[in-house]
């Protein structure tokens, strides 16, 4: 579904290179549950924002669905951002003047998806995420493990191809970190593709496939059986 | 993103910080409702000069003896004679014009009246009984000049209030007999004041009829002729008609000026219509310094909600959709500050009704289109700059900022 191949990102600080990602070929097939782990500085969010289009590689091809997508127009790449990917961040990135209805709701807006249609769709997340009592507080209501839980119904809203999420519990306490964990891993089950970014190993190993990464270069790829 | 989501985000965002939308719309609004305000109070300075002008008649018609402009390239002038006078022959001729409505002959001078010893200087007026409806003459008390025949010297006269005072004091005029330059005359009314009119004061003339006038001047030349057209619309066609007319009558020589009340208001109205627009105009540049209010509050604005824009273009929203969003919340802004301006304008204007009634400040209706449009594109024009930054923020970096 996903495929990098020898993808490089270099960024130049104060005219020295820093070689974020270096040649990284990688294939992601869906349903697929994979954990990048890795030091930090190593390029592991640089990889993620990659798969991700919020970040173009400097060379190398990257095909999605079998689309070359390297050289898409601004439109074209939101459009797939839209449709296709899901992103959950470490500081939940909610916004603070919507509720959780609402900020579930904004990538369906932002698509152009009816207002009953987008009722629907975030009525049924929020139950599913066990937020009903919670439906209309805003973000500075909510606890630090129902932020995520919003953000990752906004995640999933428009049923994207690949769910990306970069350190999802390094903002949370061991509870509510286990928590999301658990949820995540229920909606790879019913068959979401899903690639966390971790710097916890014993949430690493629970995944299926461990990609480890050292200075942007993959050092390890394993599965577990 | 659809239109009305985008309006609803738009409105929410603008909800969410009350003190700058308050401040932004409060700088829009007064600067459009200064826009219709000041153009209002023009535009009721304009309706009041030409009402003053009109009481005196739009349809009238003034013929002057000599040519104005051209005096010096006829033929006449060159060899050495002076422009033929105007006559009441001249008057009876345009008489039975059928454009022609109220026509009245008019000549002026200076004499002495007097009364048991009292004398005065004052402005006699030779005219008919038309005189009195075409220049709003009112009667204080009798009748005015006879209607009949303009050739008929009767030696009756109608004096100004003042005057009456002057020569009368508290006793009854009626009837009653003064000499004007030596002629007796009778006493048949006396004029209401009302201030000027034909550039003298009411008050102190004495209108005689017009045969009497001539006699007493000895002089058959009148000074004026004051013609009404039955309306409006026929003014041009009577101008030439009476060009015609006298040109026939003084052997082709076309040696009258022709004057319109009509084209004096005309300049008059284009005058006071050029200072509204430029008050309007520089009440407009209030509305360019709330559009920069508008730019500077946006910028800072984007320079805060950096994550939430970095976040909605991880979420799928292009570079257009975040600028559309920028500048539909702009959009917003000016048109409620605009919409509000419009309804404070009009409040000013009401009141300044109430203080001067005759000042009617009704906002011309392209004031406050013009004011609207400008409010409107004042939005558009300077969320521009904030949007594009806005746009071109890098979601990464955008999202990493905490
Ligand atoms: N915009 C940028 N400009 C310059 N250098 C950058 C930029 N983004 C990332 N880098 C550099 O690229 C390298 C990889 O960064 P990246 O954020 O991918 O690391 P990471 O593995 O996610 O680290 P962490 O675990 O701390 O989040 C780092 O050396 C970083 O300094
Ligand atoms: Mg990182």
């Amino acid at each position: 579904m996903i495929e990098l191949r020898d993808v490089s990102r270099i960024f130049s600080v104060g005219g020295q290179e820093v070689r974020a990602m270096d040649r990284v070929s990688l294939a992601i097939e869906p349903g697929e549950y994979i954990s990048i782990m890795g030091p930090s500085g190593s390029g592991k969010s640089t990889l993620l924002n990659i798969i991700g289009l919020l970040d173009t590689p400097d060379s190398g091809t990257y095909l999605l669905e079998g689309r070359e997508v390297t050289s898409l127009a601004d439109h074209q790449l939101a459009e797939i951002r839209s449709r296709k990917i899901g992103f959950i961040f470490q500081f939940f990135h909610l916004i603070p003047r919507l509720t959780a209805v609402q900020n579930i709701e904004l990538p369906l807006m932002l698509a152009g998806v009816a207002k009953k249609q987008r009722g629907r769709i975030s009525a049924r997340l929020i139950e599913e995420f066990g937020l009903a009592s919670r439906h209309s507080h805003r973000p500075d209501e909510l606890s630090g493990g129902q932020r995520q839980r919003v953000a990752i119904a906004r995640a999933v809203a428009n049923q994207p191809a690949v769910l990306l999420a970069d350190e999802p519990t390094g903002n949370l306490d061991r509870a509510s970190g286990a928590e999301i964990i658990d949820l995540l891993e229920d909606l790879n089950r019913r068959g979401q593709t899903l690639v966390v970014v971790t710097h916890d190993p014993e949430i690493g190993e629970r995944a299926g496939r461990c990609i480890r990464v050292v200075d942007g270069r993959i050092t390890d790829d394993s599965r577990r059986d | 993103m659809r239109p009305a989501d985008t309006i609803v985000y738009a409105m929410r965002s603008l909800g969410s910080n009350t003190v700058r939308t308050v401040l932004m719309l409060l700088a829009m609004s007064i600067g459009v409702a200064s826009v219709v305000l000041l153009t209002g109070i023009g535009n009721g300075a304009r309706l009041y000069i030409v009402d003053q002008f009109s009481s005196l008649g739009t349809n009238l018609v003034i013929i002057i003896p000599g040519r104005a402009e051209t005096a010096s390239n006829t033929p006449a002038t060159l060899v050495g004679q002076t422009p033929r006078e105007l006559t009441l022959d001249d008057m009876k001729a345009l008489q039975h014009g059928d454009m022609v409505g109220r026509i009245a002959p008019l000549t002026i001078g200076e004499l002495n009246a007097d009364r048991q010893g009292k004398e005065r200087q004052v402005p006699v007026l030779g005219s008919t009984a038309s005189m009195l409806d075409i220049h709003h003459l009112k009667m204080e008390s009798g009748t005015f000049l006879p209607d009949e025949g303009a050739d008929i010297a009767r030696p009756v006269c109608v004096i100004g209030a003042k005057l009456y005072q002057e020569l009368f004091g508290q006793a009854p005029a009626l009837n009653e007999v003064i000499r004007l330059g030596g002629f007796r005359c009778r006493v048949i009314g006396i004029l209401a004041s009302q201030g000027r009119s034909l550039g003298f004061d009411t008050q102190e003339m004495v209108v005689v009829p017009v045969a009497f006038a001539q006699m007493i001047f000895d002089n058959h030349g009148l000074f004026r002729i004051l013609v009404e057209a039955k309306d409006q619309s026929s003014i041009d066609r009577l101008k030439h008609f009476i060009s015609r007319t006298i040109k026939k009558l003084h052997y082709g020589e076309e040696d009258i000026t022709i004057i319109t009340q009509d084209s004096v208001l005309k300049t008059f109205d284009k005058m006071l219509r050029v200072l509204t627009l430029t008050v309007g105009g520089i009440a407009a540049i209030s509305l360019f310094v709330a559009g920069i209010l508008i730019m500077n509050v946006m910028l800072m604005s984007v320079a805060q909600r950096t994550a939430e824009i970095g976040l909605c273009k991880a979420l799928g929203a292009s570079n257009f959709q975040i600028m559309a969003l920028l500048v539909s919340e702009a959009l917003l802004l000016s048109a409620i500050g605009g919409l509000s301006g419009i309804l404070l304008g009009f409040a000013g204007a009401w009141i300044t009704v109430q203080f001067y009634p005759t000042l009617q400040t009704t906002p011309p209706f392209w004031a406050v289109a013009a004011a609207m449009a400008t409010a409107l594109s004042t939005g558009l024009l300077f969320s521009l700059l904030p949007a594009r930054r806005a746009a071109c923020l890098d979601p990464i970096q955008a999202l990493a900022r905490h």
